[in-house]
């Protein structure tokens, strides 16, 4: 047998192995956030926030409709998305034996992993084409790319409520459909919040189908079958613009912002969601 | 005195397995009744069968009838759900809801059954927690989660929330088997009390708390019905010699 020695050594290598593993994982992380808060925040002013966007190279103006853009296209797509997919998770928790619902269980795991510029060309061809660039053509396919996500987190999510829990309720005299969208609901929102914030960060950040779909602008919205901006199309557009004296602080700034709503969203959600006997 | 339940020619499966084989018993109305037997020889599934909550495993199957006061609990024009609301059920482990108050908790079967008025609501809750001798050690806390309160309490909360929904038999699986001796002793006493009210059915692999506590004992082996009679006589006067030797310990 080794002596204790030997084997607190090994103990010790391996703590400080796993130490180097996440320190090089975090550098990444870090580096983005570190860079981004210290370029984006001298760009942020309040016509930065306020303005509408100016054409390339130009001083002055703002990313006002981008900010604007994003919020409307992800608070629509959440609209369409979440309640799909949160119901199809319930189905597919609740009937987990049924044949129709493996068959969705794998189709929904293909849809999950469709490369988001596949998304956005259905958008364009089955939408864009019918009645142009608009707010609604990005939000059908930004709601797209949700819906497995949430679908799947849901269905994981209310798999771990115990047996005994939804027993309790059904022994009560509860409907297993009363059973399940309150008790078992109730004792897994943490869950679903954790899928629905997971599936609108991701949306967020997506440029590829927005190209394709709500196209981008300068202006004010004007309309849910009117082109729209984005921030991430305009992070695209003002970090591939020639002239980067001008441009290129505001991409950054845009950035922040981004990371800005996107960590507002998951606070709002965690607050609201948050157990009252955690 | 008359029969709350006849059971007749009961059998149950779990997919091709038969865990039940053709049970006929009748469950007299205010009294105890245990039911015995070395694990997996279907006492669990038997008291299940008598909620319709069996029917709930996937791959579940029953046959024959249960008659709740003459009426056939399977027949077709019956919905399980009422069943369930006439038969309350406490089960092994404590299970009050995590997400909810002592008062939720209480009060959840109505509450989730569309009852909103909140006088009536403190009327049940705080008869029902008296019920199950937990007022007294709660009443000042109805706000605290129920998966606050320890195991013995959070097991008379769950007899409580079954009182809650006024049922007339309440079935019990090992109910104290989770808790300290101190805190069966409590739910013992407990079940002596419910009686006077209600139909009781216990499953119990404690020999000792089934001579203690029920007035008939039903002794079930390999998913038979071995023999059912006063409990007195079960344990000291058995009449198969199956039923002497598990009642002596030689088996289980």
């Amino acid at each position: 047998m080794r002596s204790y020695s030997f084997r607190k050594l090994e103990d010790r290598m391996m703590i400080s192995l796993a130490y180097a593993a996440l320190i090089i994982a975090l550098i990444p992380l870090i580096s983005i956030l570190v860079e981004t808060v210290g370029r984006g925040l001298s760009a942020i002013s309040f016509s930065l926030l306020l303005e509408e966007i100016p054409p390339l190279g130009q001083p002055g103006g703002g990313i006002g409709p981008a900010i604007q853009g994003t919020l409307i296209v992800v608070a629509l797509a959440s609209i369409m998305g979440i309640p799909i997919g949160v119901f199809s998770g319930i189905y597919l928790a609740e009937f987990r034996q049924s044949r129709f619902a493996s068959v969705a269980r794998f189709l929904n795991d293909v849809l999950t992993n469709v490369p988001s510029i596949a998304l956005g060309i259905f958008g364009w061809t089955l939408i864009v084409v019918v009645i142009g660039w608009s707010v609604i053509a990005g939000a059908i396919a930004l709601a797209i790319m949700m819906i497995p996500i949430v679908t799947r987190t849901t269905e994981e999510a209310i798999k771990l409520v115990p047996i005994t829990i939804r027993e309790a309720a059904i022994a009560l005299g509860v409907p297993q459909w009363k059973t399940t969208l309150t008790v078992v609901l109730s004792s897994t929102k943490k869950g679903i919040a954790t899928g629905i914030l997971l599936a609108v960060a991701r949306i967020s950040g997506e440029t590829a189908p927005l190209l394709l779909t709500i196209l981008g602008s300068r202006f004010w919205f004007s309309g849910f079958t009117q082109p729209t901006a984005a921030l991430p199309l305009a992070i695209f557009n003002f970090s591939q613009s020639p002239f980067r004296t001008a441009d290129l602080p505001r991409a950054w700034g845009a950035s922040l912002i981004l990371i800005f709503i996107v960590l507002a969203i998951n606070i709002i959600v965690r607050y609201i969601t948050r157990e009252k006997y955690g | 005195m008359s029969y709350k339940i006849e059971i007749q020619s009961l059998s149950a499966w779990f997919g091709s397995k038969q865990v039940l084989q053709d049970i006929t018993m009748k469950i007299k109305e205010n009294l105890v009744t245990a039911i015995i037997g070395p694990s997996g020889c279907g006492k669990t599934t038997l008291i299940r069968c008598l909620n319709r909550m069996h029917e709930l495993t996937p791959r579940a199957k029953v046959t024959g009838r249960v008659l709740l006061d003459g009426e056939d609990i399977y027949s077709e024009n019956v919905d399980p759900v009422t069943v369930r609301r006439r038969i309350g059920m406490v089960f092994q482990k404590p299970n009050p809801f995590p997400m909810m108050s002592i008062y939720d908790n209480t009060a959840a079967g109505l509450k989730l059954n569309g009852v909103a008025d909140k006088h009536r609501l403190d009327g049940i809750v705080e008869k029902s927690l008296r019920a199950a001798h937990l007022w007294d050690e709660v009443k000042l806390e109805l706000g605290k989660s129920g998966a606050s309160l320890s195991g013995g309490q959070q097991q008379r909360l769950c007899i409580a929330r079954a009182l809650a929904i006024e049922p007339e038999v309440i079935l019990m699986d090992e109910p104290t088997s989770a808790l300290d001796p101190t805190a069966a002793a409590k739910i013992e006493q407990l079940i002596r009390i419910l009686a006077e009210n209600y139909t009781v059915v216990i499953v119990t692999h404690n020999m000792q708390q089934a001579a203690r506590v029920s007035d008939f004992t039903a002794f079930l082996y390999l998913g038979k019905l071995v023999e059912y009679g006063l409990t007195k006589d079960i344990f000291e006067n058995p009449k198969s010699e199956l039923t002497e030797k598990y009642i002596t310990g030689e088996f289980g």
